[in-house]
């Protein structure tokens, strides 16, 4: 079952990228595409059940959506500083440190991503279910984790233990 | 059209000599790493527009696909690196 | 100019700015941490809002199958940058963080520990 999720996955890019759909290269692809899920398909996916995963890269899209929107904004925020003529006196950073739920890989991963593009965020460190976070100014770190943290982990099927 | 990519290709160039200050006056190791790092990230936009010039985009999104991938491993390994000798 | 030609040329254009905003950044900002923030993000929206402008270019000439193909992957060159970008970002930062480079700060107070400190504003 891995076997088969991995080699579709390695095949559909594989025709995007090859662009030609003689059965020369078609065949070509079978072959490589096989050999290398057949390989290392136990590397891409831990997990054996994949009956979530439809939903989860569903999610997961209209998640980036989202994060493209915080981007622009936290653009907008950078630009701010950058071409601030008292750039000293906008800035004051510190690193913050906080505890996390999560629990999973993959969330965990798409929670550090968010807060670093988020406005004045860059996730510096993650030991022990502990976020290391260095925020560019006083307000930025109040306002941390935000409501990120419950999407990430919606994203991935984690709930906050309470509530 | 094609005097405005001609332009904007000068432009990236001169950005990325901007970035290349930092990877020769930066203070520690890292920030030229950082810098080398966003000099990659001009020059995957610059190969597009090249390959806007020439009129061979196909052949240089390869290129630049490559380029994008080498870079971000490049930038992991030398992560990775520093971190467990703490200097270059 | 067609109307394609003009969209293609304003996202191109925006998405150099932002590049030349992270780079002015990286200069001017006093550690490299804050640099972080600007490289960060600044080159990620840079690059996808221009490569998405060089992606509608392409489609300029007619819209066959090799050339929604290149489009296609252009954006998935854009896809992969979106996600690869912040965690090279990460990653430098956690080496420099581990190899003991303290960051740059206006008071002297290096790090807040935000659940100690609800705790205390809690009582």
């Amino acid at each position: 079952m891995r076997f088969l999720v991995v080699f579709i996955i390695l095949f559909i890019h594989w025709i995007i990228w090859s662009g030609q759909f003689d059965a020369f290269h078609l065949s070509l692809g079978v072959i490589s595409c096989g050999l290398v899920a057949f390989i290392s398909s136990n590397i891409m996916f831990q997990r054996s059940d994949f009956k979530e995963l439809p939903k989860e890269a569903l999610r997961f899209f209209t998640y980036l959506f989202w994060l493209y929107w915080q981007t622009i904004l936290s653009n907008i925020h950078i630009l701010k500083i950058v071409f601030s003529h008292d750039m000293y006196d906008r800035i004051n950073p510190k690193v913050v440190k906080f505890k996390t739920f999560l629990q999973k890989d993959s969330s965990l991963v798409t929670f550090a991503n968010s807060i670093t593009l988020t406005p004045g965020t860059v996730t510096i460190y993650i030991k022990d279910g502990r976020y290391y976070v260095h925020a560019i100014d006083e307000s930025v770190a109040q306002g941390l984790p935000g409501d990120m943290e419950k999407k990430s982990g919606f994203i991935f099927g984690e709930e906050h233990k309470n509530g | 059209m094609d005097n405005f990519i001609l332009t904007a290709s000068i432009i990236v160039s001169l950005i990325c000599i901007l970035s290349l200050y930092r990877a020769v006056v930066g203070p520690t190791d890292v920030d030229r790493i950082i810098s080398v790092g966003a000099i990659g990230t001009k020059t995957v936009v610059l190969l597009l527009l090249i390959g806007l010039i020439y009129k061979r985009l196909d052949m240089f999104i390869d290129i630049a696909l490559c380029y994008a991938i080498i870079n971000f491993i490049g930038t992991l390994i030398f992560a990775k690196y520093f971190m467990r000798k703490g200097v270059l | 100019m067609n109307p394609i030609e003009i969209i293609s040329a304003i996202l191109i254009s925006v998405g150099i700015f932002f590049l030349f905003a992270g780079t002015v950044g990286l200069i001017r900002l006093p550690d490299l941490y804050c640099r972080m923030h600007s490289t960060g993000k600044a080159d990620t929206l840079g690059i996808t809002i221009s490569l998405t402008g060089i992606a509608l270019y392409n489609l300029n000439d007619g819209v066959t199958l090799v050339s929604v193909l290149v489009s296609l992957k252009i954006m998935t060159i854009a896809v992969f940058w979106f996600i690869a970008n912040p965690t090279a970002t990460h990653a430098i930062a956690r080496s420099a963080y581990e190899s003991g480079i303290k960051p740059w700060t206006k008071e002297g107070t290096v790090e807040v520990d935000l659940d100690e400190q609800r705790a205390k504003e809690q009582k």
